[in-house]
């Protein structure tokens, strides 16, 4: 355990250290300020401009950072020849894997942090949002948190055998189509052919369902709640289960593809 | 006793791009190092010697054949705890300092605290980068990056350590202090494994070597016994001389050179050397040396391999690239 905290340790002082980070965090800062100036110029309702701005930015870059840095972890490792001296240490080839990810899994927990703290920050400046809203932005958070985990590992498998531009296009790929999850199983059951309906059938499981982290509507972080509870009027209550079963999906999700990556990881000559 | 045992290793490699036929860059490697032994792996470019200590490392997996060190089979990993790697052309983590590499490297064999900060010092200091330790890696030279590279090869007091050609890219003043570090380390007991081209380190500092060709072991055993056979007669140096004494002892001796005053004779067996030594005891000359003539590690070493047969594996190996 402790080389894989070590791993990690290390992981994150790269990451911290890496270009890619600062130009994107740069760039989402940019990006947040212009829209700000712009939201300035539309009628009032200045809270929805800013969470619609900041969970998009956190939503965004988050997954910005998992892909970009995620998919260079094993991959420079390997191209860049340290996996040699790492390797030759008592470190298994699978806290390899574990320790990079958690490490970057890290990186994201903190830069979300900051991003939400940011977030809440400028609600609270603006004024006049229910006191839930500042909670429901951060059950937000925490759903794209989890689903950054995911994307993070999937990065991290495809680039435990394949070149940065191939993992980068995988993995965004996978991004896509997995928000269209819940539409494949639809399109699924409508279809008329048997062997479509298959198809439809194991994709639905093979590919992870993004849209599963989107239980919580961005729509109504802001609606005013009755009696200081999760559920807010007209709109959708948020249920236990369903979150614990979200979890659950990432956990097992993420605890596969790690698996395979390892397993490929594993059976690598490093010449 | 044996501390590494390699037996009949192989090693594969596929090249080509469409069709992948196998080229074999390790032949049925049989080798043991001896526990305390300082041990020099030779060979001319692409013998294998890198391949070997890959293979030994378990970065490779082999074709076929077994190795193992400290009496377990390479892939173990907690007889890793008890070893140090320098790789080829070692390449670390840019962004990080020596001392944090350093720290990061004593973290994965469970080294914390004031232990491992002691460690850290005195190896940085011990490679001589110690005006350095806190600059990142990124701004290093390649003997800079080596020096760092042995430094993170010892953090764990290892009983063995393997080093891929140790001195390459350090200038005169590193190679001293890499002979240094291997003199001290094999006086601690330690057992070092080291591949190199640069003979005459080697035959500094070593007590046996392999010789590897095209991926076979031409030959292993003691420097003094490789180096031995060939003594080939004795070089006298003498002060003084000129005039009449050259002309005698051109009587006596295969070969007189005069420089600087001095004279330096060559005889090939011993009953000239009797005679020339008479001659020079007779007439007062001052002795300065007697010393035999043997090959060096490096005409050896040329003549081993330039002798060993062709075709020893597919032509197939020239095909790389
Ligand atoms: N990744 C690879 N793919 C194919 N062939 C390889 C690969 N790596 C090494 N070889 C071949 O294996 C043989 C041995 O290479 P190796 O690197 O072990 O040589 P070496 O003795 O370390 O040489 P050097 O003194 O140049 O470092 C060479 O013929 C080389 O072409
Ligand atoms: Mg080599």
């Amino acid at each position: 355990m402790h080389r894989i905290l070590a791993i990690a340790g290390n992981t994150f002082r790269e990451t911290v250290r890496d270009k890619i980070l600062y130009n994107l965090i740069l760039f989402a800062l940019v990006m947040i300020f212009s829209a700000l100036a712009l939201g300035q110029l539309s009628l009032g309702n200045d809270n929805k401009v800013i969470v619609d701005l900041g969970l998009g930015a956190i939503s965004i870059f988050g997954t910005m950072i998992a892909i970009f840095i995620g998919i260079g972890l094993v991959y420079k490792e390997i191209e860049k020849r340290t996996v040699y001296a790492l390797l030759a240490k008592p470190v298994r080839r699978s806290e390899l894997v574990v320790g990079k990810y958690l490490g970057l899994v890290f990186t994201l927990l903190v830069n979300l942090a900051v991003m939400t703290v940011g977030l809440e920050l400028a609600l609270w400046y603006t004024g006049g949002a229910d006191p839930m809203s500042y909670l429901r932005v951060l059950a937000v958070v925490a759903l794209t948190f989890l689903s950054l985990c995911l994307v993070t590992a999937l990065a991290l498998f495809f680039s435990t055998f394949s070149t940065p531009a191939l993992s980068a296009l995988f993995t965004l790929f996978l991004w896509i189509i997995g928000h269209f999850g819940n539409d494949l199983r639809n399109f699924g059951e409508l279809t008329k052919s048997e062997a479509m309906q298959w198809l439809c059938r194991i994709l639905y499981y093979v590919i992870p369902n993004f849209s599963n982290f989107q239980i919580l509507d961005w729509r109504y972080v802001l609606q005013p709640s009755s009696e200081n509870t999760w559920t807010i009027p007209y709109a959708q209550t948020v249920d236990p289960g369903m979150v614990a079963g979200v979890v659950f999906y990432c956990i097992v999700y993420v605890a596969l593809a790690l698996s395979l990556g390892i397993a490929i990881f594993r059976s690598r000559d490093f010449k | 006793m044996p501390i590494v045992e390699i037996e009949n290793l192989t090693k594969d490699f596929a090249v080509g791009f469409w069709k992948k036929r196998p080229v074999r860059a390790l032949d049925r490697l049989n080798l043991q190092v001896n526990e305390g032994e300082t041990f020099g792996f030779l060979g001319p470019n692409g013998a294998g010697k890198s391949t070997t200590i890959k293979l030994l490392m378990s970065l490779l997996r082999p074709t076929s054949g077994a190795a193992r060190i400290l009496g377990k089979p390479v892939s173990s990993t907690a007889m890793h705890q008890e070893i140090g790697y320098l790789p080829e052309n070692p390449y670390f983590y840019d962004y990080l300092t020596p001392v944090e590499l350093l720290t990061y490297a004593g973290k994965l064999f469970g080294l914390d605290g004031d232990e491992l900060r002691k460690r850290t010092k005195s190896l940085i200091d011990d490679v001589g980068l110690g005006h350095a330790a806190n600059r990142q890696l990124r701004k290093f030279s390649k003997g800079m990056v080596q020096r760092v590279g042995l430094a993170q090869a010892l953090i764990n007091e290892p009983k063995i350590v393997f080093l891929d050609e140790p001195m390459s890219g350090l200038d005169p003043l590193g190679r001293m202090d890499v002979r240094r570090i291997i003199l001290s380390l094999k006086a601690r007991g330690v057992t070092v494994f080291f591949s190199s081209h640069i003979l005459p380190d080697v035959e500094a500092i070593c007590d046996r070597v392999a010789i590897l060709n095209k991926g076979q072991l031409q030959e292993a055993g003691k420097l003094a016994d490789i180096l031995k056979v060939g003594v080939t007669g004795h070089e006298i140096i003498v002060a003084g001389g000129g005039g009449d004494v050259t002309d005698e002892l051109r009587g006596i001796c295969e070969e007189v050179h005069l420089m600087d005053d001095r004279l330096h004779l060559r005889v090939k067996d011993k009953e000239r050397m009797e005679r020339a030594l008479r001659f020079v005891f007779d007439r007062k000359l001052g002795l300065i040396s007697v010393n035999p003539i043997r090959p060096s590690l490096e005409e050896h070493f040329q003549s081993m391999v330039s002798a060993a047969p062709d075709g020893a594996r597919p032509a197939a190996a020239e095909a790389r690239n």
